[in-house]
C-alpha cells in the first residue's frame, strides 16, 4: 500500500519538503548534541528534565487520545466512526514514534538504551513505560495495517485481528497511566505527588488527541476531499468538550487541595506556574504566560465548541479545536514537567530556558511525527478514494 | 452435568492460583530487587537496630537489623566552630573522586556541599532560628537511604543498594535517563552534561579512582572504594580528630557512631518521606 504515498499533488510534496527541511536541520543539531553531550541543552542539575521529556509526556497523551475513536466503534458499534478509526490508529503510530524519539534525544548514553531490556527492572516505572509504549505502537501498526488492507480488498477484516483491537483499548489507557506514574510516585516532588495525575493526564489526552484529529479532519476536507461526516464530527466535539471540562475540573481540585490545606509544598509549584514564586526577594515567573495562555485557550476553545453557532461553522470549529490542542500542550507539554522541578529539593528556584539547539531538535521530532502522519493519512485516504471509485 | 463440573473445577483452580499468586507478585513489585532487605525490615524487633535513634520524627524507624549498615553523623556545631573544615571536606572528597570543577552553573557536579539550614531541613521550623543556624551552613551529601527512591526508579539497576547499605552507581550501565535525579528528594545527584574531563586538570587527578564519561549520573559513594582498604571516607578523614563527622556501622551496638547517636539528639533530612536516611545531623 505504500505506493499510495508516492503519488500526490504539488501541495503534498511541498508540505513534505517543508517538514523534511526542519528534520534535516534537527538531525544536524542532534549530531552536535550527540558529540558534545546534553550540556548543549538548557537543562541543569536542578531542572534535570526539559523540553524533550515534557513533549514526550504530552505526546503519550495524543497517542492515547486516538482510543476515543476506536472504543466507540469497536465496543459500542458506533457506526459513524467506522471511517475514521484508522485516523486514530495512525495518529497513535505517529505520536508514539515522536515519544520514542524524544526519549532517545533525552538519554545521556543513547547507545545503552537497550540496557532497559538487558537488565529488566520491574520496580522502575520507566521499564513498564517502555513495555506499554512499544506494545501500543506494535498493536496500532498491526491493527491499522490489517484493517486497512481488508478494507482495500473490500472484505471483512480477519476475526483474529479483533483480539488485538480489544487489547489495544486498555493499552491506550495504560500508556498514559504508566507515564503519569513516572511522576506521581516520586517522594519529595509535591506537585507531582498527587493521585489525580493519572486521571488528569487521561482527561487532557482524551481532549487533545480527538482535537487534533478533528483539526486534521477539517483540513483533509479542504485539501484531500475527505469528509469525516457530520455525525462523527458532532460526536468528536462532544468527547473533546467533556474531556476538556473534566481536565479543568481536576486542575481546580489541585488548586483547592494546595490552597485550602495551605501546605507550602503543595502550593509552591502552582504559585510558580500561575502567579510567580517569590524566593529570596526575587519573583520567578518565566512560565506564567504559558499557563495563563493555557487557561485562556482552553476556556475559549470550550466556548467555541459548546456554542451551537460556532460549532456548526467549520472555521470556528477548527479554531476552537486548535485552541484546545495548543492550550493543553501549554499545560502538559510545558507547565507540568518543567514546573514540577520548582522549587528544587533544597528549596531553591532554578528556572529553565531551552537552548536553540534543543528547540531545533524538538521541532524536528515534531516534524518527523507530522511527516509520518501525513504519509499514513495519505495512504488511508487514497484507499478510501479507491473504494469509492 | 459432567461438563458443568469440569467448568467449575477449572474456574476454581484458576481463581485459587490467581489468589495465591497475586500477593506474591505484588509483594515482589513493592519490595523491588531487595526482597531480603525488605523482609528483614518487617521482622525488626523493637529495641534492636539503629532504628531507635533514627525515629526522631516518628517515621522510618524500622531498618535492616543485621549485617553492616554504614551511616554518618555530622556535628554541625563543630563545623560552626571551624568554618574552614567544611571547605576542606568538600575539597578532599572532590579531589579523591575526580569531581570536575565546571565553569557553567548548569553543568555543576557536586558530591558534598554546603547549604543553608533551611534548605537542608525545609520541614523544620525556621521562625527565629538561633544565631548559629542563621549564620552557618550545613554540609549535605547523599543520605544512602535504607529505602532509596533513586534505586526504585532506576530502569537498569545502574544505581543499587549494597549489602553494607551504601547506595552505589555503576557508571557503565547508566543510560543517563535521569529518573534517579527526579526521584531523589535530597537533590544529591549530579549529571555529566558534558565530558567531565573539561573541568579536571588531568595532571592532578587521582589515578586510583576513575573519571566518568559524559551522559551518566554520579553522586557520593560513601567512599565505597576506600573502605576495603581500611580507610575512612575522605570527608571524615579531612575533619581530623575533631569528631565533626563520625562514620561507622549503624547496626553494630558497640560502634562509635552508635555511641554518638546514643548521647546526642540527632535529626535526619525529610524523615517523613520514609526513605530512612543513614546520615544524621547534630544541630
Amino acid at each position: 500500500m505504500f505506493e499510495k504515498a508516492l503519488k500526490g499533488n504539488n501541495y503534498y510534496w511541498i508540505w513534505l519538503a517543508f517538514l523534511g527541511t526542519f528534520m534535516a536541520i534537527g538531525a544536524l543539531c542532534y549530531i552536535r548534541q550527540y558529540n558534545y553531550g546534553l550540556g548543549l541543552t538548557g537543562m541543569s542539575r536542578s531542572v534535570s528534565w526539559g523540553l524533550y521529556i515534557s513533549q514526550f509526556t504530552f505526546l503519550v497523551g495524543v497517542a492515547a487520545g486516538g482510543v476515543m475513536l476506536v472504543l466507540p466503534y469497536y465496543i459500542h458499534n458506533y457506526k459513524a466512526f467506522g471511517r475514521i478509526t484508522i485516523l486514530g490508529e495512525f495518529l497513535a503510530i505517529a505520536a508514539l514514534t515522536m515519544c520514542l524519539m524524544f526519549i532517545i534525544a533525552d538519554l545521556g548514553q543513547p547507545l545503552r538504551a537497550l540496557n532497559v531490556l538487558l537488565h529488566p527492572t520491574p520496580n522502575s516505572m520507566l521499564f513498564w513505560d517502555m513495555i506499554v509504549l512499544n506494545g501500543y505502537l506494535f498493536l496500532n501498526i498491526l491493527c491499522g495495517w490489517v484493517i486497512l488492507t481488508a478494507e482495500r480488498k473490500q472484505v471483512k477484516p480477519p476475526k483474529w485481528i479483533y483480539i488485538f483491537v480489544y487489547i489495544s483499548i486498555p493499552f491506550a489507557i495504560s500508556i498514559h497511566t504508566v507515564t503519569a506514574m513516572l511522576y506521581c510516585g516520586l517522594p519529595g516532588r509535591h506537585f507531582w505527588l498527587s493521585a489525580i495525575i493519572a486521571p488528569r493526564f487521561l482527561a487532557s489526552a482524551f481532549a487533545a488527541g480527538p482535537a487534533l484529529i478533528l483539526l486534521v479532519g477539517l483540513i483533509l476536507k479542504r485539501v484531500a476531499n475527505f469528509d469525516v461526516g457530520k455525525e462523527a464530527k458532532d460526536k468528536i466535539v462532544t468527547i473533546i468538550l467533556y474531556a476538556a471540562i473534566i481536565n479543568a475540573f481536576f486542575l481546580m481540585l489541585e488548586f483547592f487541595v494546595g490552597y485550602y490545606s495551605n501546605i507550602p509544598g503543595h502550593k509552591h509549584t502552582l504559585e510558580y506556574l500561575f502567579f510567580g514564586l517569590e524566593h529570596d526577594g526575587h519573583v520567578y515567573n518565566n512560565l506564567v504566560p504559558y499557563l495563563w495562555g493555557f487557561v485562556v485557550l482552553c476556556a475559549s476553545g470550550i466556548a467555541l465548541l459548546a456554542i451551537p453557532y460556532t460549532r456548526r461553522n467549520d472555521l470556528w470549529l477548527g479554531i476552537g479545536s486548535a485552541a484546545i490542542f495548543f492550550g493543553l500542550w501549554l499545560d502538559k507539554g510545558i507547565g507540568f514537567v518543567l514546573g514540577g522541578f520548582v522549587p528544587t529539593p533544597l528549596e531553591e528556584v532554578v528556572e529553565y530556558y531551552p537552548t536553540l539547539n534543543e528547540i531545533m531538535i524538538t521541532i524536528a521530532v515534531w516534524c518527523t511525527g507530522f511527516f509520518i502522519l501525513t504519509v499514513l493519512y495519505k495512504i488511508a485516504i487514497s484507499v478510501e478514494h479507491e473504494i469509492e471509485s | 452435568m459432567d461438563k458443568k463440573r469440569r467448568e467449575f473445577l477449572k474456574i476454581a483452580g484458576i481463581s485459587t492460583l490467581a489468589g495465591l499468586g497475586a500477593p506474591a507478585v505484588v509483594d515482589r513489585l513493592i519490595t523491588g530487587s531487595y526482597p531480603l532487605a525488605a523482609r528483614a525490615a518487617r521482622e525488626v524487633t523493637p529495641g534492636e537496630g539503629a532504628g531507635d535513634q533514627a525515629s526522631t520524627a516518628g517515621h522510618g524507624s524500622d531498618t535492616v537489623p543485621s549485617g553492616t549498615r554504614y551511616g554518618m553523623v555530622i556535628d554541625v556545631r563543630k563545623f560552626n566552630e571551624n568554618p574552614a573544615m567544611a571547605e576542606a571536606c568538600i575539597k578532599a572528597c572532590h579531589s579523591v573522586h575526580n569531581v570536575p570543577d565546571l565553569a557553567e552553573k548548569n553543568n555543576e557536579i557536586k558530591w558534598i556541599w554546603l547549604t543553608g539550614y533551611g534548605n537542608a531541613f525545609p520541614d523544620h521550623s525556621h521562625y527565629h532560628k538561633d544565631e548559629n543556624l542563621e549564620k552557618n551552613q550545613v554540609l549535605v551529601l547523599c543520605n544512602h537511604c535504607d529505602s532509596p527512591p533513586c534505586v526504585r526508579a532506576c530502569p537498569t539497576k545502574a544505581t543499587f543498594k549494597n549489602k553494607d547499605g551504601i547506595v552505589a552507581m555503576d557508571y557503565h550501565r547508566c543510560i543517563g535517563c535521569r529518573f534517579c535525579m527526579a526521584a531523589c528528594p535530597y537533590g544529591a545527584r549530579s549529571f555529566n552534561w558534558q565530558d567531565p574531563r573539561n573541568g579536571l586538570d588531568m595532571n592532578k587527578i587521582n589515578r586510583e579512582f576513575p573519571t566518568r564519561m559524559r551522559g551518566v549520573v554520579e553522586k557520593c559513594n560513601f567512599c565505597v572504594d576506600r573502605l576495603p582498604r581500611g580507610l575512612q571516607p575522605a570527608c571524615v578523614e579531612a575533619t581530623g580528630a575533631s569528631k565533626a563527622m563520625v562514620f561507622g556501622d549503624l547496626n553494630d551496638p558497640n560502634s562509635e557512631i552508635r555511641q554518638v547517636l546514643k548521647e546526642n539528639f540527632t535529626i535526619q533530612r525529610k524523615p517523613a518521606l520514609g526513605t530512612q536516611p543513614s546520615v544524621f545531623f547534630i544541630v
